[in-house]
């Protein structure tokens, strides 16, 4: 090796198929020591392959695993496990956790790697038997936590902790890892409130300045620009474009990416005054039980026939709103729907009263993923409303009508853009974005006079998120359905909404027009934090 | 996500027929094939065999017909089994007692037992409901402690019926009820079709037809569909709308009456009731019949039940003559408690259906 600095990774001409379709073509990539480079690209563009092509996941290999070559200092490498990859000073930061909920937040960033004390039963029977060394465990952890320039509790159990906390762990965990070369952070920030994000931000810059090399993979372009020297684009398998990163702007990054031109449309103002329209629901008093988003006291009129947007910060209680009026968690107030009272903690009743949910749970509330498109779109309207079914013997029997199930559900298909092989495709094989779309396809056709979208936009890519928020729009201007959106993302509600309440310590803080500038949005949004 | 949709593994054309169709299935309906190809070298007759074999089918078919309910909302395998037996054989034994003959007492013990399944049902979907996610393991205790319950049970209850009881004692019921004049063979004599050696027992093929398709159709219904709906995500289930611990008991209700119904079939054919331990034999063979089939912890379909039901009977009739005639030795039990359990096994290890 020459005294001369090579670069840290270099990835070159890689090559990925699942037998025949082409995921990953020539590939190149390096990164140096210190260097903070962005991938983006929208969902299924490949960028979680080539990450676990570096990381050595099992799944790579099991699928026959990769061309090209992955260097590291100048010598190839070739990482047949995760542990590999780790030894080798590589480490990951899942999107999804992964983290022992019972255990504390020191115990979770120093699983199996725990300073150890030796005691008289491990001199006898060796070293499977030292105990913990506690003190040093927490200084350790103390270390990690700080190298991210966060506060969080280190003797909290993870399951108690809000998510954000939860990613901050996971990102300790890594740093403190001695041999750390290279992080990867698979959208770090999708959780995290945007206090907690420039925390983050902050961090990935001082890890560089310690020469830890970073790979930040996000959907939040901003936060690309402010953060990393190049940014790498790619689309479908191939690398569009690389460019240093202040010679680049959110703008051009996304045309990059999607191919085509996609209007970053401003907040624009329809004036659409909703003052003298019918108070369509009016929520009094509202208290929900729900882990992480308490909701304490919480008094809001909706107007019928507008969209209203619920923002706030993640942990105010904005997520409690339409879980507990759906009955999910567990609730007390009063909700009274064009005069009558709803029953809280009943889904059933909320689901007759025709209000609909769209959780912000896709995996687990919002889909049957094992299940067709037809079975996750016609489901709850068949069994709310006797929709898609054929009645015999009077009533008695009540059977499935598969044609009109399918014909709904190509219906959506088509209306949505959902891209699928069929309406009998399996909910879990398809991307984010249009799982999303099959979400809102549900919600949808249950024909509700009031509908709930929590964060429509969470985990999707730039076009499909435009086309959700497009989709909502127009449902509610063709069809008159009053909507409340209820997202972390201020931009996305001044888009889509005409009023937006903010949500500050389980509390209403206030409600503004749409047209009302972000700062004035942000002030309502931190004025009761808890 | 994208990248899962890609990750499904592509292995040729055999690989693919092995995926779909299953690797154990796969050697069990060749091992099967083979015995069927041996058995006349070795001097068994074959027509027999097959008779044998769908007779085998007809007795057991509706036993695991009745894993599909409660598969499909999610309780995952039925090992409870012997509660529903036990209420088939309260009616059975009741209906003797009561002095019915013939194929009115069948009738009467498919009536008779329905309360019990009922009332043993709904405590049992009341227990299950409490213990989400380990419903397979409370549901094996229920078994045991059940039928120990009614071990004793047998033994106290006033039954008079000479048929019945001990001899000497002139109290407590025996070990072996013979049928003989009451349902014995009553289904599987309803146009039956007999050529030579081979026979097919018609009526009950045609009986567990019936009570299959009613599954199958009940599956089809808005019950139906929110049944497997839960099974397939209780909290999606929970959020259109669904009274998830109501659709769970509703399930285990059906179970419970189909093992009622199930094991009085497989007396009608088998001549005798057994009393005693014997309910606590049926519930492995069931749940290896329908893994076989195909069937995972929460996916089952009446061909599941139909194709592992002849696959497991065929494998328990054709081993012992076969074995017994090539190398004079009792293979037949050794190799269906190695299936049963291996299956078992193999059903509660696979990681992509299996957990949940």
């Amino acid at each position: 090796m020459s005294n001369e600095k090579g670069p840290l990774l270099e990835m070159r001409n890689i090559r990925k198929d699942f037998f025949g379709n082409q995921v990953l073509t020539d590939i190149n990539l390096t990164l140096h020591e210190g260097e903070v480079i962005g991938l983006v690209g929208e969902n299924g563009a490949g960028k979680s392959t080539l990450m676990r092509i570096l990381f050595g996941a099992d799944m790579i290999r099991e699928t026959g695993g990769y061309g090209g070559e992955i260097r590291m200092d100048g010598q190839v490498v070739h990482f047949n496990s995760p542990f590999d990859a780790i030894a080798a000073g590589i480490g990951m930061v899942h999107q999804e956790f992964s983290l022992i909920p019972g255990f504390t937040t020191t115990e979770n960033i120093l699983l199996n790697r725990e300073p150890k004390k030796r005691t008289v039963l491990s001199e006898i029977f060796g070293e499977r038997l030292d105990t913990l060394n506690r003190t040093e465990m927490d200084e350790r952890a103390a270390n990690a936590i700080e190298m991210m320039g966060v506060s969080i509790d280190r003797n909290m159990i993870i399951s108690d902790m809000p998510v954000g906390h939860k990613q901050f762990t996971e990102i300790a965990r890594e740093l403190s890892k001695e041999q750390l070369k290279l992080l990867i952070l698979d959208e770090p920030t999708a959780v995290l409130t945007e206090k907690e994000a420039e925390a983050l931000l902050a961090s990935i810059r001082g890890m560089a300045e310690r020469g830890i090399a970073v790979i930040f993979i996000t959907h939040r372009l901003q936060e690309i620009l402010s953060v990393c020297d190049r940014v790498v684009v790619m689309r479908d398998g191939y690398v569009v474009n690389e460019s240093k990163a202040e010679e680049t702007d959110v703008y051009e990054i996304t045309r990059w990416m999607v191919g085509r031109d996609v209007k970053l449309t401003e907040a624009e103002d329809e004036g659409r005054s909703f003052e003298n329209a019918n108070t369509i629901l009016k929520v009094e008093k509202l208290w929900v039980d729900m882990p992480g988003e308490t909701v304490r006291n919480v008094n809001l009129e909706v107007k019928e026939g507008e969209i209203l947007g619920i923002g706030g910060l993640a942990g105010q209680g904005k997520l409690g709103i339409p879980n507990g009026i759906m009955g999910l968690y567990h609730s007390g107030g009063r909700v009274i729907f064009e005069g009558n009272e709803i029953p809280l903690n009943s889904p059933r009743k909320c689901l007759d009263s025709s209000f609909a949910f769209v959780s912000e749970d896709r995996r687990h509330v919002g889909l049957l993923l094992d299940e067709s498109l037809e079975w996750n779109i016609a489901f709850p309207a068949m069994q709310i409303h006797d929709e898609f079914l054929k009645k015999y013997l009077g009533g008695l029997v009540k059977w499935r009508d598969e044609k009109a199930i399918k014909e709904v559900t190509d219906k959506y298909i088509e209306e949505l853009a959902i891209k699928c092989t069929s309406s009998k495709q399996k909910a879990k094989e398809l991307s984010g974005g249009n799982q999303q779309k099959v979400c809102l396809a549900k919600a949808f056709a249950l024909k509700p006079r009031l509908l709930f979208v929590s964060e429509p936009t969470r985990g999707i890519d730039v076009g499909a998120k435009a086309l959700v928020l497009d989709a909502l729009k127009k449902f509610n201007r063709e069809n008159g359905i009053t909507i409340v959106i209820i997202s972390s993302e201020l931009e996305e509600l001044r888009q889509s909404c005409d009023r937006i309440a903010m949500v500050s310590g389980g509390r209403i803080a206030g409600i503004l027009p749409a047209s009302s500038t972000l700062e004035e949005l942000g002030a309502l949004m931190l004025s009761q934090v808890i | 996500m994208n990248e899962k949709t890609i990750e499904k593994k592509e292995k040729g054309a055999f690989g693919k027929f092995v995926d779909s169709f299953g690797l154990p299935r796969l050697i069990i309906a060749l091992f099967l094939l083979l015995l069927l190809i041996l058995a006349p070298f070795v001097g068994a007759d074959l027509p027999t065999q097959i008779s044998n074999i769908i007779a085998r089918f007809s007795w057991n078919g509706v036993l695991v017909l009745a894993m599909v309910p409660m598969v499909h909302s999610g309780c995952g395998l039925n090992f409870g089994l012997p509660l529903g037996i036990i209420s088939g054989l309260l009616g059975a034994t009741l209906s003797i007692e009561f002095g019915f003959t013939g194929p009115v007492s069948f009738l009467m013990a498919i009536l008779i037992s329905t309360p019990f399944a009922l009332v043993f049902g709904t405590g049992y979907g009341w227990l299950l409901n409490r213990i989400k996610g380990g419903e397979m393991m409370i549901a094996t205790y229920v078994g045991f402690s059940s039928v120990s319950l009614m071990c004793m049970m047998w033994l106290i209850l006033p039954y008079k019926s000479p048929n019945m009881v001990w001899g000497m004692a002139g109290k407590g019921l025996r070990t072996t009820i013979s049928l003989e004049g009451y349902y014995d063979q009553v289904l599987a004599n309803f146009l039956a079709i007999r050529i030579g050696n081979f026979e097919i027992p018609t009526g009950t093929l045609l009986f567990f037809a019936v009570l299959a398709l009613a599954i199958w159709a009940f599956l089809h219904t808005k019950t139906g569909t929110a049944m497997t709906a839960v099974g397939s995500n209780p909290v999606f289930a929970r959020a259109a709308g669904i009274n998830v611990d109501r659709i769970r008991m509703l399930s285990v209700i059906m179970s419970t009456w189909l093992a009622a119904v199930g094991i009085l079939v497989y007396e009608q054919g088998f001549g005798f009731i057994q009393l005693y331990m014997a309910p606590f034999y049926m519930a492995l063979p069931a749940v290896s019949a329908i893994l076989i089939g195909g069937a995972s912890v929460n996916k089952a379909s009446i061909m599941n039940v139909i194709i592992g039901t002849i696959l497991f009977q065929g494998i328990v009739t054709m081993t012992p003559t076969v074995m017994n005639n090539m190398i004079h030795m009792d293979m037949s039990e050794v190799i269906r408690i190695i299936v049963s359990n291996g299956m078992i096994l193999y059903a509660l290890t696979r990681k992509t259906e299996g957990s949940r």
